[in-house]
């Protein structure tokens, strides 16, 4: 007979190892996929490693993927800590590629600092504003935020798409759904020659304030009070209400700085699909972390490497992007199943029979 | 007398923790079999195990002679075996009728309503209770929904009637009732196995009793047998007393006043009712009432959770009628909550952070920034003065036994010296060893001077600790007891709404 039981205790070094057995495992099942699609594997692995770690450009470029993911997961950590289920990371991002994009091309400037600082506010209070949204629903008409954060990302998306194919698009563009290039005041500066831009400073940064704030402060404990009980916060004189607001815009308003980061630092103008998916990836690093900001960081960076074996994949084997999200289910599925087994153990026994 | 179930060796773990050992023991036909054991004894691990929901990992059933296999509880009902759940399995938005025909067996298929109104009122009769078929569920007394949960078992044939902690939630009117009820049960050739931590209740029911420790049976006595200290002492190896001694006396002067106050509960309904009660400085004021009468209103309008609409409360003379949780507490108002996971704690959080839930904004503690080392200190002064016990380090708190997360709340709760301990059911689900140790506390506290409020349903043990007994019923003072002045029988009449006692 099979039974489930729940482990009463686990020791750190068991979790570690389940987590890094998750991996490997969803690492090769996803290798069997691709062994069925005629790819050879020592070839792919090199290839993947090469685009990812061959040379200082090619490390830059796995970093460059990683900004948006890191300050995506950030800002969707926070909202998490507190268990409130932002998932609108994708659309916020959105918001705030379209502020900062706005400012870039609409406002006349010659400071290159002012500007980037411009467009970096602009980002920020409108992904704050966005998200603050849903959380104002909740706490006036205790509305559900998943349902808000979630379609909201559809409208942010459809706004964007609305005015690069319409009132912002570049008249000297083709017709490619994409603004005008921005000037070199409201690009950021990047490392050497590389792509790398200063948005990855921005983002360890969050990630140093976020650990401080989370962990740190009397306002972190607060809301990690909110997040396991919220009556026990409400006994303690915890404000809630207020609360769920502030996190919900400063979630928005950090998801929202990765579409400042891919604008300014990467693509230098508004465009169609600005993100593969990085604010919903940024679910999934949240969770995986655990909300932990050395977790963030890993998780990020992991996931970056699978986008960039998405590059690779596509660009070396012409394999489809949705590959791509294929490995990331695979990865959460494994993720997942670990979590079970760390949390439960499985017992074999033989019933006696009398 | 004919054996009608026969337990051998039977023994289960779970983890590394053994819940039941080698227990052994027979049941006769027509018995009432107390199994009495603390908290954490195995009582319902063995339970779970007659009635199919556990599978014991060793050992063997009998019933009638013949070994079984029970995989379900519906098997045991097959094999005639039925339990009445210390929190009631019915559905409360059906009628009676409906709630028994659910517990129906062997049903056909196009319900014949008359057919089985007959059955039920059959049933009814035979044991004279009066209840309307066609009442909702709701409408009916905790002990009425009791009778109807026994009569489930009966209208199956069961044969063997397990009951866990019956009289938890019964006034002592219908416990009374439950134990006439049992008795004519045992006419019938019917098998109890009655489940208790209530020594007294226990000696007056029981022909026989097994007395469980650590999931061993530590012994089995006759009635002829039958004796308070010592079966307290096999128990739990102290003897009880029936009242403390404390070498303290409430002053003359009034701490807290509440008066003419009105309170709704969620659904706009009523759940205090021009309510008054006067506490008195370092006294320990026990509030005795069924469950559901207003306590929980009261101790949350005490402690900033919910706002009166009409009334007053004033504390040291000072009007704190509405006011938030914080504000309370800067005056002083300490809080032991009714639900300890639910209210009490934050259970991802560690003790240490637990610990500091309530003061978390002094300044040694952190202003911005948290300041660990302080609060390490500070917790772990608080831990080893309550005796908390916790394994690992940073270790979420909700890991912990019931006893020492409660031991959590009271430390947080009492480490600020409060003027004023608001505790709802303190020691509900405890163990006697964490009861005492919730009780001593409280007490000494008291010759510091704090004042305690302390809702109980559990008259002895109200009895044991107040100075004063008050009686809520339907959010209304009934009037103040000294115990020494009155008996239980009174108190249980008024929580049951009868005012007058002829």
């Amino acid at each position: 007979m099979i039974r489930i039981e729940k482990r009463i205790s686990n020791s750190q070094n068991l979790k570690s190892l389940a987590k890094f057995f998750s991996f490997v495992i969803g690492i090769l099942i996803s290798l069997f996929f691709l062994k069925f699609l005629g790819i050879g594997l020592i070839d792919l692995i090199k290839n993947i490693y090469y685009d990812a770690f061959g040379s200082i450009y090619s490390f830059t470029e796995l970093l460059i993927k990683m900004v948006p993911l890191l300050i995506c997961s950030i800002g969707v950590s926070f909202a998490f800590k507190m268990k409130l289920w932002n998932i609108g990371s994708e659309g916020q991002l959105y918001i705030g590629a379209l502020a900062s994009s706005l400012i870039a091309i609409y406002i006349p400037l010659n400071s290159h600092y002012l500007m980037i600082f411009l467009m970096f506010l602009a980002a920020f209070i409108a992904g704050g504003l966005w998200s603050g949204l849903a959380g104002f629903l909740k706490v006036k008409l205790n509305v559900n935020e998943i349902i808000v954060t979630l379609l909201m990302n559809y409208i942010a998306i459809l706004i964007v798409d609305y005015l690069v194919y319409g009132p912002l698009k570049d008249p000297e563009g083709f017709n490619f759904p994409y603004s005008k290039k921005f000037t070199d005041i409201a690009k950021l500066s990047t490392f050497g020659d590389t792509r790398l831009h200063t948005g990855i400073v921005l983002a360890i940064f969050l990630l140093i304030l976020y650990y401080i704030l989370m962990e740190k402060s009397v306002w972190g404990y607060e809301v990690r009070v909110i997040g396991s009980n919220p009556n026990a916060a409400r006994y303690a004189g915890i404000n809630i209400n207020k609360n769920i607001l502030i996190i919900m815009i400063l979630s928005g308003g950090v998801s929202a700085l990765a579409g400042f980061t891919e604008v300014s630092g990467v693509l230098h103008r508004l465009q169609h699909s600005i993100s593969p998916g990085y604010g919903y990836t940024a679910i999934i690093i949240a969770w995986l972390s655990n909300q932990n900001s050395i977790g963030i960081l890993f998780s990020s960076l992991f996931m970056a490497l699978i986008f960039l074996a998405g590059d690779t994949l596509q660009l070396n084997y012409q394999i489809p992007i949705s590959m791509v999200n294929a490995f990331q289910g695979i990865l959460l599925f494994t993720l997942l199943t670990g979590d079970f087994f760390i949390n439960h153990k499985i017992t074999m026994k033989r019933r006696k029979n009398a | 007398m004919e054996k009608i179930l026969e337990l051998k060796e039977i023994s289960k773990k779970f983890g590394n923790f053994q819940a039941n050992k080698n227990i052994s023991f027979d049941l006769y036909k027509g018995e009432i079999l107390t199994i009495l054991g603390e908290n954490g004894a195995g009582k319902s691990t063995l339970m779970n195990i007659i009635t199919g929901f556990y599978r014991s990992d060793d050992g063997e059933i009998y019933v009638n002679g013949k070994k079984v296999t029970l995989t379900s509880p519906k098997d045991a009902i097959k094999h005639g075996i039925g339990m009445v759940h210390q929190h009631f399995m019915l559905v409360k938005n059906l009628t009676v009728f409906e709630n028994l025909l659910v517990a129906l067996k062997d049903k056909r298929f196009i319900i014949n309503k008359n057919r089985y109104a007959n059955i039920f009122l059959n049933i009814f009769k035979k044991f004279n209770l009066n209840i309307d078929l066609d009442l909702p569920l709701w409408k009916l007394s905790i002990g009425e929904q009791q009778w109807i949960e026994i009569i489930k078992l009966l209208i199956n044939d069961c044969q063997i009637l397990i009951l866990d902690e019956p009289t938890t939630l019964l006034t002592p009117q219908e416990t009374e009732f439950l134990f006439k009820f049992l008795f004519e049960l045992k006419k019938e050739g019917k098998s109890i196995i009655f489940i208790s931590h209530k020594i007294k209740e226990v000696m007056e029911v029981s022909d026989r009793i097994v007395i469980l420790k650590k999931g061993e049976v530590v012994s089995i006595l006759n009635k002829e047998d039958f004796n308070e200290n010592r079966i307290s002492h096999l128990m739990v190896g102290t003897v009880l007393k029936n009242k403390y001694d404390k070498d303290v006396k409430p002053s003359d002067d009034l701490l807290l006043e509440i008066s003419n106050l009105y309170a709704k509960n969620d659904k706009g309904l009523a759940d205090l009712q021009d309510f008054n009660l006067v506490v008195r400085k370092s006294e320990i004021l026990g509030i005795a009432g069924i469950s559901g009468n207003g306590q929980k209103a009261l101790a949350e309008v005490l402690t900033g959770l919910k706002d009166p609409y009409k009334g007053k409360i004033s504390l040291n003379g000072i009007d704190i009628t509405y006011g938030t949780a914080r504000q309370k507490y800067i005056h002083g108002i300490a809080h032991i909550p009714e639900d300890r996971k639910a209210m009490g704690i934050a259970p991802d959080l560690t003790v240490e952070e637990n610990l500091i839930l309530k003061n978390f904004k002094d300044k040694e503690l952190g202003g911005i920034l948290l300041n660990r080392k302080n609060i390490n200190r500070y917790a772990n002064d608080l831990v080893e003065k309550f005796n908390i016990q916790y394994g690992v380090k940073n270790a979420p708190v909700r890991l912990l036994s019931g006893g020492n997360i409660q031991k959590v709340i009271i430390a947080r709760e009492l480490s600020e010296n409060p003027t004023i301990l608001v505790a709802l059911y303190p020691t509900r689900g405890l163990d006697i060893g964490s009861q005492e140790f919730i009780h001593q506390t409280i007490i000494e506290h008291q010759k510091k001077g704090m004042s305690t409020i302390y809702i109980s349903e559990d008259l002895d043990e109200l009895f044991k600790i107040s100075d004063r007994i008050a009686v809520i019923f339907r959010g209304k003072n009934m009037g103040y007891f000294e115990p020494d002045n009155v008996d239980k029988k009174t108190i249980g009449k008024m929580m049951g709404g009868i005012i007058k006692d002829d």
